[in-house]
Parts: C-alpha cells; structure tokens; sequence
C-alpha cells in the first residue's frame, strides 16, 4: 500500500473541462456505436458486419462516460477510457490486416484513438494525484451557543460523539488524543489550540501520526433555532500500514464521517443520550448503516 | 419471545427470537397485548420498500403494559396500559417541538440511508424497513420503545383494546389526513381508499364538520362499511369515470377537498393503464401506481386541497402537474405526527364520539399473522382489519 491520495474532498473542482469533455465524448461516440453499428464501422473503414461487437464496445463507452460526468471522484471511470482505448488499439490493428478493411481509413482511426489517449492518460494522472484529504459538514441544535461551544470546548465531552474517540486528554492548550483502529490498535497524537474564540470558533493543528487541522466554529440560528455548527478538517493520510489503518477508520468518505459525529453530537446535546436500534445497535455510523443487522432484540450475555 | 418476522417478498413467520432489553436510559419494554396488520405493512410485505433484512420483525400499531422502565422515563410505570405511536420521536428536537413528530431530527440512526434516498433523513419507525432506522416492530410479545417518556399514551379509562389501539397510528392518520383538508362549512370531501385509515378519513372529516363525503372504491363491503359507521356516499370506481361521476355528484364544482389514502400500490379498472404503472413498477422503472393521487388531483376544484396519506416511497411517472399547478391546487402530505393527535381523539373516544373499533373485521393470535397477511392482502373474507393478540 503506498501513498495514493484522494484529491481534495470536494469532487467537483476536480473535474475540470477537459475531464467533462472526455465524458461527453464517451457518451457520445457509445450511443453512435449503439444506435448505428454499422455506419461507425464503415466510417473507421470496415465493411460494417461487426455490429455485435460495435455495440459492446459502445456499451463500454457509454459506461466509462457516465461514471465521469457523474462521480464525483472520476479517476476511475478515466483510467477505464484509457483501458479502452489501449483495447482499441488492438483490435484497429488487427482490422488493419483484414480482408476488407479499407487501409487509410483504419489507419486514420488509429490515430484518433492515439489522439485522444493523450488526454486520458494526462486527465487520469492528474486526478488520482494531489492534494490533502479535506472535509466539511454542519448541524444545527437546539440549544444556546453557550451551551453548545462549552460542551465543545470541554475535549472530554468529544469521545460521547466521535465513536472513533478513545479519550482526550487536556494538558493546557495542548491535548492528546487516542482512537480506536481495526483489530484492536489504537492511534495516538497530540494537538494544540492554535486559535480560540468562546462561543465563535476553535482551531486546531495537530502533530504525530497523523497530521491534522481544523475548524469548528459556533453560530447562532437565526430566529431562535439554536446554533449551528460547522466543522471543516483536514488531514495528510499516513503512508504505509497506518496509512491503511487510517483509511479503514475513517472509510472512503471522510465527509460522511464528520456528518454522522454531528448527528450523534446533536441527539446527546437534545435528548442527552446516543439514539440506537436493534439493527444499528452503536448507534449513528455510515459503516453500520451499510451492514445491518436484522431488527430483532439481540442476544445479551447476562 | 415469539414474533412475526419478514423472510422476503411475500413471506413472513413467527419465530423465537430473544427478548428485548432496556439499552438507553429513556427506554420502555411493553409486553403487548394488542398489535394490528397495517396497510402499509402490505408494501413491506409485497417487497416494495427498500433495506428490509431477514428476520426483521414487523409491526407498528401496538398496545400493552409496561414491564420495565429505564431510569430516565419519569412519567411512566410498571404496569401502566399504554399505546404506543408508530413514529419514535425524541421530544426535544426543533421538529419535535414543533409538535411534526414524525420529523423528529434524532431518532433515526441510519439518517444517512434516509438522506440519500430523499435529500433528508426520516424519522425513526418501529418495524419499517432501515431506511427508517432499522427497529424491532411490534407484532411480537414484546417491544422496546425508545424514549418512553415522549411517546406512549397511558389509558387508565374502561376503553377496550379495541378502542384505543388505532390511535398507535390509522386513527390520528386519518383524522390528519381530514385536518390538512381545512374543512369549511358546506365542503364536500373525496376520500380515495375504504380501508382502514379511508374510513378514519372519512369519519374524521364528518368530525371536523364536513358537508358530505364521498369515498371511493371497488370493493362493496368495505363501501358498506364506509356507508353504515361514518355516513359517507360511495362510489364504485370500476366502470365509472371517476372525475365525471364526482363532478355530478357536486355541480360540477368537484370535490372542495381530496384525499388520497390508497399510496403506491393503487389499482386501476382499465386494464392498459393499470398494465403500464404494474410494468414500469415491476422494472423499478418507477417506485409507484400513482393512479388515486392522479385522479385525486384532477378531481379536485379549482383552488382546492388533495391531502395525502397513502404511502409513498420513491418517484412518481405521469404526474399531472400542469393540472396542479395551473388551477392552483395545494397537497398537503406527511406521515402522521401522531403524538399530536393521541390525546385529544382519545377524548373524542371517551365522549363517545367515535368508536374506532368499527374497523375491525379479523382477530388472530400472534402465531396465525401470516395467514392474515395473506387473507388482508388479498382481501378475502371481507377482510378490513386484523387484530394480533400475542
């Protein structure tokens, strides 16, 4: 496992003209392919008798189109066209030896095909390198500023919520913090309030295993709706086995983690415990969302 | 405990399972002496709503007595006869303080799931699918019921079971299904569905002043029943052209108000359209038979309410927008916020106002629910109720 990084967490800004283009041309030249086998066989120079085969090919690029315009994350669905165009390749070369292949135009098509890999494989390169791992999320509670930012403030209070949470321990403006990993490890470092506005903001940088930043900051719902809370980190994914261990903690969406912490946040600020069922028995958790267990009373040991 | 779980499309049955136990502190257990088969339960059963697992226990309009409390339920005690409310509701959020009780903000713990399908979560549903937080239902022996001391409405009146049972959901459901209709002096109302929450609908919006109400549907025992305990007019829809028919029966004004309390799995009488939503539905082309909310809207006056009750659970083809839009006509929509409507129905039973057990048509012991499932979703033997005594 190396270091392959996401690119920054909000896909959008990753996908830049060149990679919607790319998209709208897979879409393009897949539903020609589809929906007139024959006349795009003709059009590369061939007799236009491999309709089947024309067809599959369109199916593959009307996928790889689809995952790139609406993925958020398209890194993939790129390296899918640049698969495809690798196959291309291949098969144009061996329909140049064909029996009723018309050479010059087989050999144009080629060219395309080596035209258009230029961009793919640049596109590709570019989207699956860069950049920190950066996530956002935000919930409203019903209870006063005050009380919500001194709950907060308290980093002892953090481990009811974030379930990944072991302990924090305050030492000054300096804490420690220790997380629960997969089978059975623990992660630790040590972070330091680098910024601090009652009842506004906090800020933090930590250092050790795995660096991380961020900002949480308090603001008042208009109209009485309490306080909303905004919380925006980011972090330099570890390398090598923490690096995995990491991944697996926080999963594939950093974002969707940050959301569930809120929403556990908010049910022990307004009802004052964490909300579970018998098919999500530790409660709010995108992981176990995914993998229910039935809902019916569970065995208990006692 | 013995209860009744879903094994897959159109297959349910009872099973030993363990007993539940107090997990949070404002947590009840309820040994349940009444437990209904809802409508809605159908569309879980036909396989129609989404993040249903295998030996999910199903249920959600129960009656019993507390057995255990947590430590933070004050309000409640051992041995107290309660009903509990289909939506779990935490009391405390702005929704719920806002008495939309089935907004509740906390309750679901899969929220994700919900938000992805509908842009926002759901609340918490005893035994209704993961989407609405994956909990046990009710038609077992016993059930556990977060927080206690915002939900459960004690009885201590002489009611029967019978009586205050369908306040857990299909009374309050149709008397908000009524309410969201604003009823005026000299309104007429359109109820689509004879069952069970039609005919609360259509007994409520009598209760809430209603000049006449017309219910339709297809099946004559159930217009019979409609008839004999509400006092509604009925309407036949097979062989009819609805919205004509309802246009003669009001001068040609249409209903003032209309509401639709069939949902997704509507049937239809002229074979192809019916044909068409069955096939799109089957090909999860669409999530819907949409055909009583289609005819709702285009029945309804200019200007007027359709009211939505029946279940929805995913996208809807050939919606009548233009008509909506262009003769100005409101929807007004939600699951119940049945905690609203506990107590002050109660009152209505206890005056006598209403006697909900008029519904009632089957009583089965907990170990025959899967025969009355079969015999509620076929509607056979005249079937408009079944009542589970585990």
């Amino acid at each position: 496992m190396d270091t392959r990084k996401h690119a920054n967490g909000h896909g959008e800004n990753q996908k830049d003209a060149v990679a919607r283009a790319l998209g709208w041309f897979s879409l393009g030249l897949g539903t020609a392919q589809i929906a007139a086998p024959g006349t795009v066989e003709r059009l590369i120079g061939l007799s236009g008798e491999r309709r089947a085969l024309m067809r599959a090919l369109g199916a593959r690029e009307i996928a790889s189109g689809v995952g790139i315009l609406a993925q958020r994350k398209p890194a993939p669905w790129l390296w899918a066209r640049v698969a495809g165009d690798a196959m291309d390749l291949a098969l144009l070369g061996r329909a140049f030896k064909a029996a009723d292949a018309r050479k010059a135009r087989v050999a144009g098509a080629i060219a395309a095909v080596a035209g258009v890999m230029i961009p793919d494989v640049l596109e590709s390169l570019r989207t699956t390198t860069s950049g920190q791992i950066e996530a956002k999320g935000s919930i409203t509670v019903r209870r006063p500023v005050e009380t919500v930012y001194d709950f907060w403030r308290d980093l002892s209070n953090l481990p009811s919520f974030m379930i990944h949470l072991e302990s924090v321990q305050e030492r000054g403006n300096r804490s420690h913090w220790r997380a629960k990993a997969p089978g059975g490890r623990t992660v630790e470092w040590d972070a330091e309030l680098v910024a601090e506005r009652p009842n506004e903001l906090l800020h933090w940088r930590a250092t050790g295993q795995i660096p991380n930043q961020g900002t949480v900051r308090f603001r008042e719902a208009p109209g009485n709706r309490g306080t909303e809370i905004h919380v925006s980190l980011a972090y330099e994914p570890p390398a090598g086995e923490l690096g995995a261990l990491v991944a697996k903690m926080f999963g594939e969406e950093p974002q969707i983690q940050i959301k569930d912490d809120l929403r556990r946040f908010k049910q022990v600020m307004e009802t004052g415990e964490v909300v579970m069922s018998e098919g999500s028995p530790a409660g709010v958790s995108a992981k176990q969302q995914l993998r229910q267990r039935p809902a019916q009373p569970m065995e208990v040991a006692s | 405990m013995r209860a009744l779980c879903w094994e897959g499309r159109n297959k349910v049955s009872v099973e030993n399972v363990p007993d539940p136990k107090i997990i949070n502190g404002r947590d009840a257990i309820v040994r349940i002496s009444s437990t209904a088969i809802c409508g809605s339960d159908l569309h879980l059963y036909d396989g129609y709503i989404p993040t249903m697992e295998r030996g999910d226990i199903l249920g959600h309009e129960f009656m019993g007595e507390v057995v255990e409390i947590g430590p933070d339920v004050e309000n409640l005690a051992v041995g107290d006869r309660v009903v509990v409310p289909f939506p779990i509701a935490c009391g405390a959020c702005a929704q719920c303080q806002a008495e939309n009780y089935s907004l509740c903000e906390n309750s679901n713990p899969n929220a994700g799931l919900g938000e992805k399908m509908y842009g926002h979560p759901l609340c918490g549903i005893f035994g209704y699918s993961h989407l609405t937080g994956g909990y046990a239902g009710g038609q077992a022996e016993y059930a556990r019921v977060p927080f206690a001391d915002v939900g459960p409405l004690k009885i201590e009146e002489d009611l029967t079971d019978e009586q205050v049972l369908f306040l857990s959901d299909i009374f309050p459901t149709g008397f908000m299904g009524a309410e969201m209709c604003n009823i005026q002096p000299g309104d007429v109302i359109a109820v689509w569905g004879a069952g069970p929450v039609g005919q609360f609908a259509a007994a409520s919006a009598f209760l809430l002043g209603a000049e006449r109400v017309i219910v339709i549907d297809r099946f004559d025992y159930r217009l019979r029943m409609a008839a004999q305990n509400a006092g509604a007019e009925t309407l036949d829809y097979e062989g009819t052209d609805v919205i004509e028919e309802l246009k003669e029966m009001t001068g040609g004004r249409g209903p003032d108000a209309c509401i639709d309390a069939v949902g997704m799995e509507a049937h239809h009488d002229v074979g192809a359209i019916y044909a068409y939503d069955r096939v799109k539905q089957a090909l999860r082309m669409e999530t819907e038979r949409p055909f009583a909310l289609r005819e709702a809207i285009m029945a309804c006056k200019s200007g007027g309410t359709v009211s939505v009750v029946g279940v929805y659970g995913g996208f809807v083809d050939k919606f009548p927008m233009g008509s909506l839009m262009n003769r100005a006509i409101t929807i007004r929509t939600g699951q119940c916020h049945v905690h609203r409507y506990m107590r002050p129905l109660l009152d209505r039973v206890r005056r006598g106002e209403i006697d909900p057990s008029f519904v009632v048509t089957h009583r089965l012991s907990l170990d025959d629910a899967p025969d009355g499932y079969e015999t509620f979703k076929h509607k056979q033997d005249e079937c408009v109720k079944v009542v589970l005594k585990p």
